[in-house]
């Protein structure tokens, strides 16, 4: 038994912690934020030299073999450090499903340039209706000779505005709701039909609406197999799911210990308020907040199938635990921080808004808590 | 990182399992299972049983008797141990005063304290707690005069567990009023029942069971070698007696295996009506509860590992007994939820596994779901309520 980090962990984690503390302090986040890529190119292109890109694939697609604990502690400190860089949507979502499903010829097109740092992509993982169901899919792909003819709507798409290649699950048989039928389709941006809506969202990152009117794809466009989708679909959404519950692990730590740390600087009535009980105790829950969602994103990271892939219940046991969490920690670190808290000048307020994105994202507490309800043997 | 048990680790569970399944009392069993409260004679004969084991102190030195197990056997033990439904350990004597005797007491005391602690033939109780103390121990007033060779002791202990059972009780006692720090002047001594000085009065809990008391001093004798250590460090002594019992009380491993027969519990279906388990909002609850406990066990473990890798635990192990026993009592509400109108028959009776199943009133109420609700209302309360513990964690570990 043993919850150490070994040594490569230990110096991808010191790496990232490095940059972070010389590189990346708010006002820079701020800064990459607000620009109208809404990140930084140069960032990203770093994070590629570093090889931080490179950790989930297959030495064989170019990468270090990486597992679920190594993207705990990449996605942990990239949310310490509050990163708008679109590591979800390239590395995990569209890289996810390239590496699971992809053939040689769309690796070497798609997998090898997003992981250089050279081509931005994501994968359009929700429609308007669709909520949290990812097998609610109404775009369509109707297969004409040689062709596909894709039409539809997509939803929140991450870094959808950047993207030059999206990947879009559609329905090539069955009904809205069925797992069966759906088949993932690699759309460059630019081709005929594709009609992108790009705008901001709350925590300063980007998403995107797309349109898809009768765009018309071959065969050489279709990542897997036809019909057979959903299943890599539903792994790539796992995974982000957990990326981006260890990343809410990193915000939980930071917003707890600079709650403590305000608090002890903070004077009222010729006392800092770190004195007084109703906070201290409230801090208490905070921390045990943290340090329960550390406990249980440990286990996720070692529930692992012979796959690779982690369980099912791990993941909703997690993204519920999470969300609870999150959404008191995110709360509380604003209420005791009191009206500064609810400044745009102070960071803590930012850390709060992606803590509340991420409980909105890929199923919320109650969405989680069904699935975990309905399990026979947990 | 890695939560995989070695072979030789997973060889000495079926080893532990298999005791509790064939050799352990099962009579203790079958009562535990019912929720029905152990007698004296019931709790003496299964700690002999598993003294004649060898298994009587696992977390002793094996100088003085202890098992010598890693502490990730130490897990394993208390795991099956709960598995079984075993009862855990009366702590007073084998998780209490024992440690605080072999590590501060002398020789003589060890001697002479040590073998019956290990064999039961003592049976000890705990006398921290003062009428008006409440969490605040350190206002302890209990007085011990020094005359001559042995402290005369007057004064009142409460709260005492299975106290009418007990033949000595270890008391922290007020050795000195002049001092500066209330923490001062408190010494820590032994004390035998067996005398007219000692009175015990019983108190009567909500479930209607006498579980705990008050003991009163009435110039009662305590030799002068029966205090440990040093006049006046009960104090220090003490609190690392109470580091011990607020891991204790977390008690993962019987919430463990409660849950998962409370899942066993649901899905039964009492005259072809629809199973709890098609109650999605029951079972929400549950599934909340289930997180709850992973979260719990792998701060467990996680504190297990630093133990186990000779570092001191993390300051995570500072959370275990709020949680613990947060989520204890959560369970014990759902299964007074569960069993609906049948946690409600209190019929004591019931308590002696003589009594015909026939007349058993109710099928739910096996689990006697009401007793142990109401039961454990204390555990969020003893050992430092969990008040007290956030203000330790809020001093110690946050720094506030």
């Amino acid at each position: 038994m043993d919850f150490s980090l070994n040594e490569v962990q230990t110096m991808l984690a010191d790496s990232i912690e490095k940059f972070i503390a010389n590189e990346y302090d708010f006002d820079t986040r701020q800064k990459h934020s607000e620009s109208n890529l809404g990140y930084s190119e140069e960032v990203w292109k770093k994070f590629a030299e570093l090889g931080w890109t490179a950790v989930p694939y297959s030495e064989e697609d170019g990468g270090f073999d990486g597992g679920p604990v190594d993207m705990m502690v990449i996605m942990e400190r990239l949310g310490r450090g509050l990163i708008v860089e679109p590591y979800l949507a390239n590395i995990v979502l569209a890289g996810g499903a390239l590496r699971r499903a992809g053939n040689s010829a769309q690796k070497s097109e798609w997998l090898h340039p997003i992981i250089n740092g050279e081509l931005q992509a994501t994968l359009a993982f929700t429609e308007p209706q669709a909520r949290y169901d990812i097998a609610n899919i109404l775009t369509t792909a109707v297969r004409d000779d040689e062709s596909f003819i894709i039409n539809g709507s997509k939803g929140y798409v991450l870094n959808g505005g950047n993207s030059k290649l999206l990947i879009v699950p559609a329905r090539t048989a069955g009904n809205q709701k069925d797992q069966h039928g759906i088949t993932l389709f690699g759309i460059n941006s630019d081709t005929e039909g594709v009609s992108i809506q790009g705008y901001e969202t709350i925590d300063g990152q980007c998403a995107a609406e797309i349109q898809l009117t009768n765009v018309s794809l071959t065969a050489a466009n279709v990542i897997g197999e036809v019909d057979g989708g959903f299943e890599t679909l539903q792994l790539v959404i796992a995974d982000a799911t957990f990326a981006i519950s260890a990343e809410a692990v990193g915000i939980m730590n930071v917003l707890t210990e600079k709650t403590i740390e305000y608090t002890k600087n903070r004077t009222q009535f010729g006392v800092p308020i770190s004195s007084f009980q109703a906070l201290q105790h409230r801090m208490v829950e905070m921390y045990t907040a943290c340090e329960q969602s550390r406990s249980i994103m440990m286990w996720a990271a070692m529930a692992v199938t012979e796959n690779g892939e982690i369980s099912a219940h791990a993941i909703h046991s997690l993204k519920y635990q999470i969300c609870i969490a999150g959404t008191r920690v995110g709360e509380e670190a604003v209420q005791i921080y009191g009206g500064m808290g609810v400044t745009w000048e102070m960071d803590v307020a930012h850390y709060f808004k992606r803590l509340t994105t991420i409980n909105l994202m890929f199923g919320n507490a109650d969405w989680h808590l069904d699935r975990l309800a309905n399990l026979s043997d947990p | 990182m890695n939560v995989t048990f070695t072979t030789a680790e997973n060889e000495f569970r079926s080893e532990v399992r298999k005791y509790f399944e064939e050799e352990f009392p099962q009579d203790v069993l079958e009562k535990q299972r019912k929720a029905i409260p152990l007698t004296r004679d019931d709790t003496v004969r299964w700690h002999k049983h598993i003294y004649r084991k060898g298994w009587a102190a696992p977390n002793w030195p094996v100088e003085y008797g202890g098992t010598g197990w890693s502490s990730v056997q130490k897990y394993i033990f208390y795991d099956e141990q709960a598995r079984a439904s075993a009862p855990a350990f009366l702590p007073f004597g084998v998780s209490m005063v024992g440690p605080i005797v072999y590590t501060f007491g002398n020789d003589e005391q060890k001697k002479r304290f040590l073998p019956d602690i290990l064999e039961f033939n003592t049976w000890w109780c705990q006398g921290y707690s003062e009428p008006g103390a409440g969490s605040d121990l350190a206002s302890l007033k209990l007085r011990a005069d020094l005359k001559g060779d042995h402290y005369v002791l007057n004064g009142t202990k409460t709260w005492t567990t299975l106290g009418q059972y007990a033949d000595w009780i270890f008391c922290l006692v007020r050795t000195s009023s002049d001092v500066a720090r209330r923490q001062e002047g408190i010494s820590f001594v032994l004390v035998d029942m067996n005398q007219p000085g000692v009175s015990v009065k019983p108190i009567v809990l909500l479930d209607g069971e006498h579980e705990v008391n008050e003991i009163h001093f009435d110039n009662a004798h305590v030799p002068i070698k029966n205090l440990v250590g040093e006049e006046g460090q009960g104090w220090t002594y003490g609190k690392v007696l109470l580091q011990h019992e607020r891991t204790a009380i977390t008690d993962f491993a019987s919430s463990k295996y409660m849950l998962k027969n409370l899942r066993n519990l649901c899905a039964k279906s009492i005259k072809s009506a629809e199973p709890l388990s098609k109650d999605q909002n029951f079972m929400r609850k549950v599934a909340a509860a289930e997180v709850e406990l992973k979260a719990l066990e792998y701060t467990e473990l996680r504190t297990l590992a630093s133990v186990a890798s000779n570092k001191a635990p993390g300051p995570e192990s500072s959370i275990l007994k709020i949680v613990g026993t947060e989520l204890r009592q959560r369970i014990d509400s759902l299964y007074l939820e569960a069993s609906g109108y049948y946690a409600l028959p209190y019929v004591r009776d019931q308590y002696d596994l003589s009594y015909s199943e026939k007349n058993r009133v109710g099928e739910g109420s096996e689990t006697n779901a009401s007793l142990v609700y109401f039961n454990n209302r204390k555990v969020s309360i003893y050992g430092g309520s969990n008040e007290i513990q956030k203000n330790i964690i809020a001093k110690h570990v946050l720094g506030l």
